[in-house]
């Protein structure tokens, strides 16, 4: 197991490299002169000059890659332009609740979508099946911005369950999961829509193979052939899609923070589109690399714990 | 297609769906009761009925009206961009197959960073680079679906290039370029399509959204993810104002995504009810 996570820290490297590698490109690559845009239309020419040799934007492009590459790696990310504060300062005081949503939506997701996709399977092309499938392509229909509107408007503005600014106290549990439960819920559901989708297509093939017959025929016991047999060999393709989902997930929660007003990594990247501030963006699309490689890498590590033959 | 329809209900439903936003669209002069633009003063915030049947906004403006004009942007936005992006993501998936060795490396290395990125955050940075406006939206939304068009050309391209019908190609001294666009191309083309619809559904999302966040069309032009936003900070007063917009966007991705489903299972009956 030491050297099979080894091998995947090693084969994460190129990785971050290559992503970071965009996020240089398209800072750069993008029509604009930052500094125009941060000073105005009526900058002059000498605070463009200021601003660039500020920014580091004066030096040759090979520099500024390899500068960009040798902070990135040695976690210094920046400051933010318009604040001052270092970019880590800022996003560790909101990451507490961005890891909130991301693990509460999570286990909403799975806990809905696992049982509901094999129980799908199970009962193929009949009721139960066709009502599965329905609400799950709705599920993944819904813009999240949309669904966590409607769950707004019923739950907190029209029966009143639950508050509807989002702001929770960290120091206060009772408090952080009252304010957790709507935004969990509407990412959640849309995990839950795309992990019922992928368990139930892959229990679907993993119960026509030969040895789930074979383990019928011997006599083994219906239930203990379904959770032994069928689900461990379909989990691969399902946590396949929940590392994905978790990149996706992050692009969505930028929305689910606005629609509850949640503090958060979303709020902060809007805020700095808003304010135009370049370091800030830049810090923050590293910060996002850093967190798809990372697990990118979870998801290489789950398959090894599921799927032994996986480690060699 | 009507073949699909018949073999699959939940097609048919899902074509129906995106035919009455499509008629909706492209007869907006005629079925909309007022100019979407127009501001009724007198007439703020009334609820749906009477003279106006979805209610009106925060400036008097008719929501039915700014619903059917709005799904012009909405289409129009997801059909260029999802046609940039089978263009350009299907060529470099079908070069980077056919040419093969370290090119096709390099290239599909690149395309899964592209990939592994969250769309909508990328979207979000480059329109706000760019600037919010139509071609803008159009380029920011292609190029997060770019990779996955050239995943999806390049896989049919590794096993065709193979076959003998594009050996006897070469022998005949045909170009490459004729071999990839004349030979090839029409073999991919029907998974790619399928594809294609399924990524218009996505594209009309990321199109609300980003309008949601304030990143789409510029005001006072009607889009829906647009009005979500001006609904949303009037919900107390108004919650119809983001009610209508949202089922229309609901209605229109669950419609494509229906649409898509279908015509996926048609094309691959290995994949038939199984997702």
């Amino acid at each position: 197991m030491i050297f099979y996570i080894i091998r995947r820290l090693l084969a994460a490297i190129p990785t971050l490299l290559a992503v970071l590698t965009l996020v240089f490109l398209i800072v750069r690559v993008v029509p604009g002169d930052p500094a125009i845009a941060i000073l105005g239309d009526r900058a002059t020419p000498d605070g463009i000059a200021a601003l660039h040799a500020k920014l580091g934007l004066d030096k040759p492009i090979w520099q500024q890659y390899v500068d960009f590459i040798g902070q990135s790696l040695s976690g210094d990310f920046g400051r933010s332009m318009v604040t001052g504060r270092p970019i880590l300062t800022d996003v560790g005081a909101v990451l507490p609740h961005t890891i909130d949503l991301t693990l509460a939506s999570l286990i909403v997701g799975t806990v809905i979508g696992v049982p509901v996709g094999i129980w799908a399977a199970l009962h193929r092309n009949r009721f139960i099946d066709y009502t599965a499938r329905l609400l799950s392509l709705i599920g993944l229909s819904f813009p999240v911005f949309v669904s966590g509107i409607f769950i707004l408007l019923l739950f907190a503005l029209h029966w009143r369950l639950f508050p509807v600014i989002g702001n929770a106290r960290l120091d206060d549990p009772v408090d952080r999961l009252d304010k957790l439960v709507l935004p969990a819920a509407t990412l959640g559901l849309v995990m839950a829509a795309y992990i019922t989708r992928v368990t139930r297509s892959a229990m679907l093939s993993v119960l026509g193979e030969d040895y789930i017959r074979t383990a019928r025929a011997k006599g083994v016991p219906w239930r203990r052939v379904v959770w032994r047999h069928a689900l461990r060999n379909a989990a691969m393709p399902v946590v396949t899609v929940v590392g994905l989902y978790i990149g996706i997930l992050i692009g969505n929660s930028v929305l689910t923070e606005i629609v509850f007003n949640r503090p958060g990594l979303g709020k902060i990247i809007v805020g700095a589109l808003n304010q135009r501030d370049y370091t800030m963006l830049q810090g923050l699309m590293v910060i996002y690399c850093f967190l798809i490689v990372v697990v990118n890498l979870i998801t290489d590590l789950t398959y090894g714990l599921i799927d032994p033959r996986v480690k060699q | 297609m009507f073949g699909v329809c018949l073999a699959y209900p939940a097609t048919t439903i899902g074509a129906v769906l995106c035919l009455i936003v499509v008629a909706g669209a492209l007869l907006a002069p005629w079925l909309a009761p007022f100019d979407p633009n127009d501001q009724h003063i007198i007439d703020r915030l009334v609820p749906p009925g009477g003279d106006y049947l979805l209610g009106t906004d925060a400036y008097g403006r008719d929501v039915l009206s700014r619903i059917l004009w709005g799904a012009r942007i909405s289409l129009a936005i997801a059909v260029s961009s999802i046609t940039v992006a089978i263009v350009i993501g299907g060529t470099i998936g079908m070069v980077s197959g056919y040419v093969g060795g370290q090119i096709d490396l390099i290239i599909m290395q690149t395309m899964d960073v592209l990939l592994s990125f969250p769309s909508l955050i990328l979207g979000l940075i480059v329109v706000a680079l760019l600037g919010p406006d139509l071609i803008n939206l159009v380029a920011a939304i292609a190029l997060t679906a770019i990779a996955p068009f050239a995943r999806i050309a390049r896989a049919p391209v590794l096993s065709l290039k193979e076959r003998a019908f594009i050996e006897a190609g070469r022998a005949l001294g045909f170009s490459h370029l004729r071999i990839l666009f004349v030979h090839i191309l029409p073999n991919i083309l029907s998974e790619v399509l399928v594809m294609g619809s399924l990524w218009m559904a996505t594209a009309v999302r990321t199109e609300a959204s980003l309008s949601f966040i304030g990143l789409g069309v510029k005001p006072p032009t009607a889009t829906w993810g647009g009005m979500m936003r001006e609904g949303f900070e009037n919900i107390l007063d108004a919650p119809w104002l983001s009610i209508w917009p949202g089922i229309a966007i609901l209605l229109l991705v669950l419609g494509l995504n229906m649409v898509g489903d279908g015509l996926r299972d048609a094309t691959d009956p290995r994949l038939r009810g199984e997702t």
